[in-house]
């Protein structure tokens, strides 16, 4: 059985399709891509996905995950599956971080609520989850506040939240695009490694074709709302199939062009 | 078409437009330092010089001291140490004014960098009165039409546009003076990839057609080498490189300039499926 399976997923501001008959699946250890530029619609399908679609947005269609309706089941339901089934990392971490609890605490709370730890137990958690990102001086950090951290050491501290819990699907929505380039690279390569490490299924949400190239292994190309071609990412940059994905591709390349020009020159 | 500098007062030989390395810069920091009040130095020891023609990279990343670097090449503050020069001299509080006619720049992200309660032909005129040219109307229409927009861009608003297109917008109120270099902190990275492309394309026409020269700050490496003849690597305040571009981005002496290289996303560098 599919971890997740989206199927004619439409999400509507008024009378306005802002997602429009999404479909797709992720089955455990999955790496799935959503690529799309501004307005596509693909960071509104990862908050349906994680059931945490702002009010005033109506969504229809089917989203599954673990077997609950994040749609139409009741918020105690949707609730009990974040954290131990699916987690979400946002591009900005100071979205997830509260700004006046410092870093430990923050992700000493779901291993709390959801694993139930307490005392040294917790404490000895807090600091496995630290290494894990590979923060090392785990003591200074889980005494920081957010704005005392550099911004890659707070998404790490991001991520390490996320999967304290160890979900089985992590969502992942532009978790680089505010980070410096080596920063990002780094932050790239720690998703990939917890991923296969821990087995976790990842959907991985960005504009930028060539960083989900990096991640990513099945994707799915978005633009106004809808999906307009799917596959292998290896395929759809070699044989592009829909215009749109080609733009995306050539855009790609004239960068990656023009750099491999002055090795050449 | 035209605005050649008017001459300051104590200039060597300055208009020599396309001038290879050895003649004298549009515009130059000379051994720049710069410490914020009390701090340790944002900058130490930069040279770097604009020649007309040919385009130059400010390469590196949060705290390596772009922006301030930026700010005292455009006369915001004053280096602490060393000397930011125009067309061969100091520039000084008295040449301020001439020295904002040859100089205009372009920010990061087009949402903040044009006001919201003005007109757009308000915006692209600002330059304009600043430089006591006056607000005329033929100037800022010639310059969204050098940006690609149609001249009833003028009567609307900044929430009407997208991204890309309010940065076509600042483009234009930045050249609509016919400056000489165009100092651009970041233009394109708040940008999906395909505008990225489309406002690159722009720059390097503009670049081509108005005998502009671009200052690029920029930590996008492929950007860079698809803009920029010249490419100077800032880390923490210090130039630790800096060459023609083929030469500092195809063969990368210092290791930190090899370590920004190998963390580019490139598409050529796919995982196995």
């Amino acid at each position: 059985m599919s971890l997740l399976s989206v199927s004619g997923l439409t999400i509507r501001s008024g009378d306005t399709k802002l997602v429009d008959d999404v479909s797709f699946t992720v089955g455990p250890g999955d790496r799935v891509g959503l690529i799309g530029e501004s307005g596509s619609g693909k960071s509104l399908t990862a908050l349906a996905v994680t059931g945490l679609l702002p009010p005033g947005l109506t969504a229809t269609g089917e989203v599954r995950l673990d077997g609950v309706d994040m749609i139409g089941a009741p918020e105690r339901q949707r609730t009990a599956v974040r954290g131990p089934v699916a987690a979400i990392v946002f591009q900005e971490p100071l979205t997830a971080l509260n700004p006046l609890m410092r870093a430990g605490r923050q992700i000493a709370e779901p291993l709390r609520r959801i694993r139930g730890l307490r005392g040294p137990a917790l404490r000895s958690a807090v600091n496995e989850a630290l290494r894990e990102v590979l923060l090392d001086d785990t003591e200074r950090i889980a005494r920081s506040y957010p704005h005392q951290l550099s911004g890659g050491q707070r998404q790490r501290v991001a991520i390490a939240m996320a999967i304290a819990c160890r979900p089985r699907l992590l969502v992942a929505d532009e978790p680089t695009t505010a980070l410096d380039v080596t920063v990002q690279a780094e932050i790239l390569d720690l998703l990939d490694r917890l991923a296969t490490a821990h087995g976790t299924a990842l959907v991985f949400i960005t504009h930028d074709l060539p960083v989900a190239a990096r991640v990513v292994r099945d994707t799915h190309v978005m633009r106004n709302g809808r999906i307009v071609e799917s596959g292998p990412i290896g395929a759809l940059i070699d044989h592009p199939g829909h215009p749109y994905t080609r733009t995306l591709v050539d855009s790609a390349r004239r960068f990656d062009a023009a750099l491999e020009r002055t090795a050449r020159d | 078409m035209t605005d050649t500098p008017t001459s300051p007062s104590t200039p060597p030989a300055a208009a020599t437009g396309g001038a290879p390395a050895g003649a004298v810069p549009l515009v130059a920091a000379d051994g720049v330092g710069f410490s914020y009040r009390g701090g340790t130095p944002a900058l130490t020891d930069v040279s770097l010089a604009v020649h007309a023609g040919r385009n130059v990279a400010l390469v590196g990343e949060s705290g390596a001291g772009k922006s301030t670097l930026l700010r005292l090449l455009l006369g915001l503050a004053r280096p602490t140490t060393g000397t930011i020069t125009f067309a061969g001299a100091p520039l000084t509080r008295g040449r301020l004014r001439d020295y904002r006619r040859t100089v205009q720049a372009v920010f990061q992200d087009p949402y903040s960098s044009l006001d919201p309660r003005h007109k757009i032909g308000r915006i692209v005129a600002e330059p304009l009165r600043g430089l006591g040219l006056g607000a005329d109307p033929a100037r800022v229409t010639e310059a969204l039409d050098a940006v690609g927009l149609p001249a009833d861009t003028a009567s609307r608003y900044p929430h009407e546009f997208s991204g890309g297109q309010r940065q076509r917008i600042a483009i234009a109120r930045a050249i609509v003076g016919h400056p000489k270099v165009l100092l651009a902190d970041e233009p394109v990275s708040a940008l999906d990839l395909t505008t990225r492309v489309r406002i690159v394309d722009l720059l390097a026409s503009l670049g081509a057609e108005r005998d502009l020269t671009i200052m690029l700050v920029s930590h996008d490496l492929g950007v860079v080498a698809e803009l920029c003849e010249h490419t100077a690597v800032l880390e923490h305040g210090r130039l630790v490189e800096q060459g023609d571009t083929s030469q500092v981005l195809g063969r990368p002496s210092h290791p930190y300039t090899r370590r920004l290289l190998a963390s580019v996303p490139r598409l050529s560098a796919q995982p196995p499926a």
